[in-house]
């Protein structure tokens, strides 16, 4: 079992840069707020254009939002992994999670490219700015977080989980539970709201 | 292919107004005296091995006060041109500058002086004095600390890039407002400079919040709780709890208009649903909170100076904390003052103005305990209190003034008028500026190893003194009279321009106090011997900055105090000396990557404003690769053996014995400013007439 911080200076380091994380994630959060109040301002703005009844599926949120759970919890399974120490259950749930969040940014992606096919845009009214900037930062925190995830692996592989390592997951696997947390307020305010 | 290349980049672009021309021309001939200076004396390498790339907080810290002064100097230029033009300006006379030229330097005037002075005079004494208060050796992330120093250095070349590319800066007021600042009605490159200068260089406030707060409250030494904790430390911790807490909110909202600038989104645009007032409640959200950032460490330094000056521990400690903590949380619900004319119903209005009176009664309460403090102490006017005492008054003018401002009725007659504008002034000078100038003559000999001379330094005080009160009194009176903001022409029957004049004088006299102020500094660099501080402890100091010598070493602390008391090294003093045990130091290592980061942000900014696309792809790759190598990279550290630790150790205290034989050989009093210029003529002629310039 590899325990974090094998001394006093490291296992302090640790503890300073896991509240930094944290702190910083409330930033984030803080920036999330901003765009949710927005979207709350303008959702009524669509101007004779369609509302969000009319251009959601909330099928494909549902299923959007049912990945994304599922790939928090493979997450959580391979934070359990890390702490023992078992390189190859770590590199299996986070590779179950990275896919999960793959497709759940390909389905994103493809409600997103459908809606501009069809010529609702960001500059089309001030409803749809809103919610492509909302939905879409945090697609792009699913991104970042994805490139995080891969890139975090090839370390873990080649050289195996130090404790470097097992921090930066834990970082990592904070940032994706952080996310979800916030997709599940973008799915009541924006998708369940748009259907009420 | 053009337009893919250099995006909407052209020949009019390049500088042809005198005003860039003249902006331009100053800058490179700046740059190339720096770069034959260094050259010259091939001080390339040590520049670069041992400052840019230094993780070290008090370099960094010194980094911050350079940029910040030469800022200092750009936007005090701005301020003289506004207040010449307004002086001149009246009837039929139109003044040496378009209306346009105008706005544009009272943007840029109100930018630099917020961003690129106050919060990098405020951000350079924290990284220089709250680890040393502490007794922390370093920051809890030293590469976040560099990399926010250089993100905001990206930030003040992009505020000074218009000169060179595209010759406009925003003429939309320091916040930009909306829907002015749409490209319906500002289409050129000006809006788009100013999002990405303040997007940048806000991140790297983010980021330092952040790295503050972690140092603050994971790094103290052993003992030292946060009742014990000192009052600066005290009022940046608030400062930086609020940076990180409203830093986000202006990231979100500049992206938002740069939405609406590059995709043609419709936040804050007239048209298709777009809602310019909700820029206006975003941005102050961000921007009334600002105030009390810059706000806090100043109070925190006046704590210090006062305390130490009147030879007592500040009175009534707990009052004191809990006035900063009030201010701070009250900050943070204030906002709408600032646009009770939006129109929100009267009891909007009236939550907003009871509130922002409410905010006085903890700003009062730190007041009675810094004069509580001076009751019955010992007290030396030394120039740190000086600035202290001016700052009581001024700031308890401008405090009534606000409390008149937040009066909703009363505000539907002053806003937007010269009224708030010299309110405003009164607070960010008479409170933050002062408080810097008190901090920065207070912790000098630390920063710098020897005193700042008194004489000059009073000068200065009072020219500032007299000079800000003689510039902004006449502006509370025009404010009564209806003269607006932004004005860059009255008629004459107004009665405005004697009262103008008054101001530009005042500000002359300010100026004159900047030039004294550089005096100052000079002449204490030529009597640097006699003014040497050998002890560490110049004033006679109560907290653990003074127990290290002055300049600290770069571990700060050899030995990591054990801190039992409120005034931790008084307590020391008066019980005995510290003693001293070698240990090993851990030590991080210099990096480059902060410059490199930032070096690829000011790219992907750049190519933004110009929509250079290329130029975004590669900056964003740059950024992230260079985040990738260096969060990967583990060793980041050294061990700096006892031994060594004990060699420096040794060597300073030789050098300070031979520093001491100095300072008792150089008699004689500290210089006037007739000595400075005897001396400054006699150096003149002494290089004319022995034609020393030919070895150089």
């Amino acid at each position: 079992m590899v325990t974090i911080g094998d001394n006093h200076h490291e296992e302090a380091a640790n503890d300073r840069v896991m509240f930094g994380f944290w702190v910083y994630l409330m930033t984030d959060l803080l920036m999330f707020a901003v765009l949710f109040a927005v979207y709350a301002v303008l959702q009524g703005n669509s101007l004779g254009g369609p509302s969000g009844g009319e251009l959601f599926s909330l099928h494909l949120a549902l299923a959007e939002t049912l990945i994304l759970l599922t790939s928090s919890f493979t997450c959580g399974l391979g934070m359990i992994a890390a702490r023992m120490g078992n390189k190859k259950q770590v590199l299996t749930w986070f590779g179950v999670t990275f896919i999960l969040g793959l497709s759940f940014l390909g389905l994103e992606l493809r409600e997103f490219s459908s809606l501009i096919h069809e010529g609702h845009t960001i500059s089309s009214n001030a409803f749809l700015s809103s919610f492509f900037t909302l939905v879409g930062t945090h697609g792009l925190h699913i991104t970042s977080g994805l490139l995080w995830m891969a890139i975090v692996m090839v370390f873990v592989v080649r050289r195996g989980l130090n404790q470097h390592m097992v921090r930066k997951l834990a970082m990592l696997s904070l940032f994706w539970h952080f996310l979800d947390i916030v997709w599940i307020f973008i799915f009541t305010v924006v998708y369940l709201r748009a259907f009420v | 292919m053009k337009e893919f290349l250099i995006g909407k980049l052209n020949l009019e672009a390049l500088p042809h107004e005198w005003f860039t021309i003249g902006g331009t021309v100053a800058f490179i001939a700046l740059a190339l005296l720096v770069i034959i200076v260094l050259t010259r004396t091939k001080r390339w390498k040590w520049l670069w091995d041992e400052w840019l790339t230094s993780v070290d907080p008090k370099k960094i810290g010194i980094m911050y006060f350079i940029v910040a002064g030469v800022m200092l100097l750009r936007g005090g230029l701005d301020a003289l041109m506004i207040w010449l033009q307004q002086a001149l300006s009246s009837g039929s006379s139109h003044g040496y500058l378009s209306s346009d030229h105008f706005q544009q330097i009272f943007t840029a005037h109100g930018n630099i002086m917020v961003f690129f002075v106050a919060m990098a005079f405020i951000f350079g004494l924290i990284n220089y004095i709250v680890p040393l208060q502490i007794g922390a050796r370093d920051l809890a992330s030293p590469f976040l600390n560099t990399l926010g120093f250089w993100l905001f250095v990206a930030g003040v070349i992009m505020v000074n890039m218009f000169f060179v590319f595209g010759g406009q800066y925003a003429a939309t007021g320091w916040l930009a407002v909306a829907p002015l600042s749409g490209t319906q009605f500002s289409p050129g490159v000006g809006v788009d400079y100013w999002i990405w200068s303040l997007q940048i260089s806000g991140i790297g406030t983010t980021l330092g919040a952040i790295n503050f707060i972690m140092t603050i409250l994971k790094m103290r030494a052993p003992g030292m709780t946060l009742r014990k904790m000192p009052l600066f430390t005290w009022g940046s911790l608030c400062s930086m709890v609020m940076a990180a807490t409203v830093f986000p909110l202006l990231t979100a909202t500049l992206f938002l208009m740069f939405f609406d600038r590059y995709f043609g989104a419709h936040f804050f645009t007239t048209e298709l649903g777009g809602n310019a007032m909700m820029y206006t409640n975003l941005i102050w959200m961000w921007g009334h909170p600002e105030v009390y950032i810059l706000m806090l460490p100043s109070f925190g330094v006046f704590s210090e100076v006062v305390s130490t000056f009147s030879r007592k521990r500040i009175a009534s400690y707990m009052s004191n904390v809990l006035g900063m903590i009030g201010v701070s949380l009250f900050a943070l619900s204030v906002w709408l003052h600032h646009f009770f004319t939006m129109g929100s119903s009267a009891d909007v209005n009236a939550f907003f103005g009871v509130m922002t009176m409410i905010i006085a009664i903890p700003t009062a309460v730190l007041v009675f305990t810094w004069i509580a403090t001076m009751h019955k102490g010992r007290i030396r006017f030394t120039t740190p209190m000086l600035w202290f005492l001016g700052f009581i008054g001024t700031f308890s003018i401008g405090g009534m003034a606000g409390v008149i401002l937040a009066v909703p009725p009363a505000d539907f007659q002053l806003h937007n008028s010269l009224f708030l504008v010299a309110h405003f002034h009164t607070m960010v000078i008479g409170g933050v500026l002062f408080g810097i100038f008190a901090g920065l003559t207070y912790w000098f000999p630390k920063i710098a190893g020897f005193r700042l001379n008194e004489r000059i330094g009073r000068y200065a005080f009072w020219c500032w003194l007299s000079g800000f009160l003689l510039a902004f009194t006449p502006l509370y009176v025009l404010g009564i009279m209806g003269a607006t903001r932004r004005l860059d022409h009255y008629d004459a029957s107004t009665g405005y321009q004697p009262l103008f004049i008054v101001s530009l004088i005042g500000g002359l006299v300010i100026a004159a106090g900047v030039v004294l102020q550089i005096v100052q500094i000079i002449a204490s660099v030529i009597q640097r011997k006699q003014l040497m501080d050998t002890t560490g402890d110049p004033w006679d100091g109560r907290s653990l900055e003074w127990s290290v010598a002055s300049r600290p070493p770069s571990y700060n602390f050899t030995v990591i105090p054990q801190v039992t008391s409120r005034d931790a090294y008084w307590d020391v003093k008066q019980l005995g000396t510290l003693k001293t045990a070698y240990e090993d130091i851990l030590v991080p290592k210099n990096t480059a990557s902060g410059i490199y980061i930032s070096a690829f942000a000011f790219l992907v900014g750049f190519g933004f404003v110009w929509h250079i696309v290329w130029l975004v792809v590669v900056g964003m790759i740059g950024i992230i690769a260079c985040v990738i190598a260096r969060t990967f990279d583990e060793h980041t550290e050294y061990t700096l053996s006892a031994a060594e630790v004990k060699k420096a150790e040794e060597a300073r205290e030789k050098k300070t014995a031979v520093a001491r034989v100095h300072k008792s050989l150089a008699i004689g009093e500290e210089m006037g400013l007739w000595e400075f210029i005897v001396i400054v003529v006699k150096w003149a002629l002494d290089i004319l007439k022995n034609k020393r310039w030919r070895t150089w």
